[in-house]
């Protein structure tokens, strides 16, 4: 337990300052923007509980859009992933089973799962981002590509960021 | 009681999920002014439609009165226009000659009525007895011979016009006199015939057709160039079709001529019809 409190804080860290410092200053024009912050949510273990989960990402992304000047908007699309992070687990995952406190990384659930998992999740975030960013329906075409081009952005990083530390496990 | 908290912490992803994502919303209206504007926007938009449409709809309710307004304000522009007025300053040009004596003035008037397309056509103009106008006048304009004054009123008269079956009017080409008629065969408003001209003369195409001395407007006056000269029907004088200089359908302003003389003239030539 104390253990991954300590991995998570430094993961939390890690990922907040490469994202404010570093990502915030790469994209492709304004189509497609990289979110690696997300991934500390996506790497939250299994067994924490939900309302736990929800005010971790709140924070997480009230403490992005601090930096971002854009209140609430990194919260609120957190938020939802957070939601949607809820649901797929309990569709796709058994909760017995697992050793203590086993985290949803592509070492241990495998690639095929982690990419889809990854995907939805990214999906779902960059979507409210966007939308709520946007704030109106009649860019709603421009939107869907800036969605979906960031989703492979993201995604794309995201792996990088889970080879490079990869940790071979046994369920 | 139980059953609800039950059914909240069965399904508290959901309901967590509604109170953070309300926070969320509302910091995210709250501080950043493009959200807070956006939502006032709709809102005053969704609210601005519908009171627009009902709008829409009450105003046929009320569409005869604003009909007559409508008309109301008209009648009351229109007598604010200029042409409402009618205009009584009259613009005499009179030359001072002490060498020659003054015989013709004109009076400046502007056509109010017109027509060419008739076969018997006339003028209104906006003169007349007020102004010194009367009966049997000539009226000229810039360019040729427009007609003879037919009637008067205190402040119009009518011109039979050039364009009109009955007119004649004493014509020169090459110092050869014949009387200028329109409306024997054509009805063309720019085009006259002149007639009693000896077929013997050959009138050659372009020759200008002025008033001679004989006509009561001054002689010389333009009236328009031959187009085409020829016997017709075996008869001893020449049809020569004149090309009018005035356009009778653009006529605008014209000159009534008032001859100084001619009452002196008429009183003398009734003198010939009494003996």
């Amino acid at each position: 337990m104390g253990r991954a409190v300590i991995i998570n804080s430094i993961r939390f860290i890690l990922l907040i300052a490469t994202q404010v410092f570093l990502f915030k200053n790469i994209g492709y024009y304004n189509l497609s923007i990289p979110y690696l912050y997300i991934l500390f949510i996506l790497l939250l273990p299994f067994g924490i509980p939900n309302t736990l989960l929800f005010v971790l990402a709140f924070f997480t992304g009230i403490t992005v859009d601090v930096f971002y000047d854009t209140l609430g908007l990194n919260a609120i699309a957190c938020t939802v992933m957070a939601f949607v992070r809820i649901v797929f687990i309990s569709v796709t995952v058994q909760r017995d089973g697992f050793d203590n406190e086993p985290e949803p990384s592509l070492g241990i659930m495998g690639f095929r799962w982690f990419i889809f998992y990854a995907v939805i999740l990214t999906f779902f975030h960059h979507l409210i981002l966007f939308s709520f960013e946007t704030f109106k329906f009649s860019e709603l075409g421009f939107t869907l590509i800036r969605v979906v081009l960031s989703t492979f952005f993201t995604v794309f990083l995201i792996l990088i960021t889970e080879f490079a530390f990869f940790r071979k496990k046994i369920r | 009681m139980r059953n609800l908290w039950l059914f909240i912490s069965k399904y508290n992803a959901f309901f967590l999920l509604v109170i953070f994502f309300t926070i969320s919303l509302i910091l995210l209206i709250n501080n950043n002014s493009y959200q807070r504007a956006s939502v006032w926007n709709s809102s005053n938009q969704l609210v601005g439609t519908a009171y627009e449409r009902v709008n829409e709809f009450s105003s046929y309710l009320v569409l005869g009165k604003t009909n007559d307004s409508l008309a109301a304000e008209n009648a009351r522009l229109r007598n604010l226009l200029k042409s409402s007025y009618y205009d009584d300053s009259v613009k005499q040009i009179t030359v001072k000659d002490s060498v020659l004596k003054q015989q013709y003035t004109y009076t400046v008037a502007r056509v109010i009525n017109n027509s060419v397309h008739q076969k018997n056509n006339y003028l209104t103009i906006n003169r007349g007895s007020k102004h010194g106008i009367k009966k049997g006048m000539g009226v000229i304009a810039s360019s040729g011979v427009v007609g003879i004054v037919l009637n008067v009123s205190e402040n119009f008269s009518t011109v039979r016009s050039l364009l009109h079956t009955e007119t004649k009017i004493s014509a020169s080409v090459d110092g050869n006199i014949g009387s200028l008629v329109w409306g024997e065969g054509n009805y063309d408003s720019r085009f006259a015939l002149l007639k009693d001209i000896q077929s013997h003369l050959t009138i050659k195409k372009g020759t200008r057709v002025i008033t001679s001395e004989f006509s009561l407007f001054p002689p010389g006056t333009n009236i328009g160039y031959v187009t085409d000269s020829d016997t017709r029907d075996g008869n001893s004088a020449l049809n020569i079709q004149v090309k009018l200089d005035i356009d009778f359908a653009k006529l605008q302003y014209v000159y009534v001529i008032i001859n100084l003389l001619s009452e002196e003239q008429l009183n003398l030539e009734a003198q010939n019809k009494v003996e």
